[in-house]
């Protein structure tokens, strides 16, 4: 069987969203934990560091293409397959299945991925951009290093109401997706195990609302005030 | 214990294919809770020919929940609000006096309106027909103990071999997928010695053949196996996943 017809199968389809879906989910672990260093309280000067460490660092950066490469062909496919699958019913019913037999969040994967879509990309806006094109005010770090001052763009970024509560409610996206999207990923891949498919779920849950809880708290946290 | 009920019938009525149809509505007055529920559309349609009307066509053979030809979409659920049955199966007691019931046919691309509530399964025809068999030769009956069989294999095989091919996953799916049928055929077999010969090009043909009748993705909702009315699991649908990926990656052209 030629690779083309494997990726062109229905089955195939989902398997780049399994596989892409997962690399993004290891991708947020780095993401949350880089992240976390702004509570370290000490003026953003670890948090400072590690995004120059991030930025900086030559494989880093090759990682990063990795990266858009995998947001580009999750979105792109999911999108695709969303729309294939919506085809698929050109007569609705007059009375929807709904609720009856599965979760809403899991039949709105197309719908949480767009409002996420909308979100990463106000996200970039914010922070990548101006960190990689348009510049970020300088600061010198206590080895003596000049850097991006991301822990003060930070701060002036989530002192608006309007964006903290944007975070909050993409967080809350986030986590209904990936709820979904954990488990759905292990039974694409084939893993059809009852006992591993029941702790792969559990295992699910508790990384989608600890990553979306993480994440939600940094906004949350710089626009009370409680991180300095 | 037994007592009539009215029910007015809301239900879809289609000349033909090529034909769009509508809703009409039928009371029906006199309704023995006892009744199945393809008796009570029996009442009604004898009913309709009293009147010089076209009776609703339906799908219906056994009519003990095993042969998988009815196919209606009841009230928003295939084959109606009790877990693990068949519209066949279902009866009046369901439901209370005054209700309106709204009936369906299967909504799929793949499974067109023929008439009424009938619909063209025989897509899942052309799918068997594609691998969900196992070749035998011919010659003496083999000793039907002579091959040993894992006892949870057995188990799984036995469970996945009682999809009657009804078609209500693809009705509740919101992709109309027919994954659920195709990994039962497909775990059904594979899990046995006696399908381990065409193991890798059975699935992958009945994929194939799966995609080309214009069903839809998985995407793993589970709508499926909760209207399901032999109870498959829907952990077939992953083994399947796994047969067919460990299948297309080690074929050798």
């Amino acid at each position: 069987m030629k690779w083309s017809e494997v990726f062109n199968s229905s089955v195939g389809k989902k398997l780049v969203m399994a596989l892409t879906g997962l690399f993004l989910i290891s991708f947020l672990i780095v993401h949350a934990g880089i992240n976390a260093c702004i509570w370290a309280m000490d003026g953003g000067e670890m948090f400072n560091k590690a995004a120059h460490f991030m930025g900086a660092t030559v494989v880093i950066r090759i990682m990063e293409i990795g990266l858009f490469i995998g947001f580009l062909i999750h979105i792109f496919q999911g999108l695709s397959l969303e729309l294939q699958n919506r085809a698929k019913r050109k007569v609705g019913y007059a009375v929807e299945l709904g609720n009856k037999g599965s979760k809403w969040y899991s039949r709105s994967m197309g719908l949480l991925g767009t409002i996420l879509l909308i979100f990463l990309i106000i996200h970039w806006k914010h922070f990548w951009i101006p960190s990689r094109f348009t510049g970020v005010e300088e600061v010198t770090l206590s080895n003596g290093v000049t850097t991006h001052n991301m822990f003060a763009l930070m701060q002036s970024t989530f002192s608006e109401l309007w964006v903290v509560v944007v975070y909050v409610l993409a967080c809350v996206s986030l986590c209904w997706h990936l709820i979904h999207g954990f488990q759905s990923a292990f039974r694409t891949m084939g893993v059809h195990n009852d006992r591993f498919l029941s702790l792969l779920n559990s295992v699910g849950i508790g990384y989608s609302v600890i990553i979306s809880l993480a994440f939600a708290m940094m906004p949350v946290t710089m626009y009370l005030g409680w991180v300095s | 214990m037994e007592q009539t009920i009215n029910v007015t019938l809301r239900v879809w009525r289609q000349k033909n294919a090529n034909t769009d149809g509508k809703f009409e509505s039928y009371p029906v007055s006199n309704v023995s809770t006892e009744m199945s529920f393809l008796e009570m559309i029996d009442v009604l349609n004898e009913q309709l020919i009293k009147e010089g009307k076209d009776p609703i066509a339906f799908d219906h053979d056994c009519r003990e929940g095993i042969c998988g030809m009815c196919s209606m979409y009841i009230n928003g659920r295939p084959h109606g609000p009790w877990h693990a049955n068949t519209t066949c199966q279902l009866h009046m007691r369901a439901y209370k006096d005054g209700d309106t019931i709204t009936v369906e046919p299967w909504r799929a691309n793949s499974f067109p309106v023929i008439k009424d509530l009938v619909v063209d399964r025989s897509a899942f025809d052309r799918i068997i027909q594609a691998g969900g068999y196992i070749s035998v030769n011919t010659g003496n009956a083999v000793d039907a103990n002579a091959v040993p069989v894992e006892k949870q294999k057995a188990d799984s095989a036995f469970a996945a071999a009682a999809c009657i091919g009804c078609g209500a996953c693809v009705a509740a799916c919101k992709n109309s997928s027919a994954m659920l049928f195709v990994s039962a055929k497909v775990s059904h077999l594979s899990l046995l010695p006696q399908g381990a010969p065409e193991r890798k090009t059975r699935v992958m043909n009945m994929i194939a053949q799966m995609d080309k009748e214009g069903f839809g993705a998985c995407t793993n909702t589970g709508a499926c196996e909760a209207v399901c009315p032999k109870e498959i699991s829907i952990s077939n649908i992953a083994r399947l996943n796994q047969e067919y990926l460990s299948s297309s990656f080690t074929t050798a052209e």
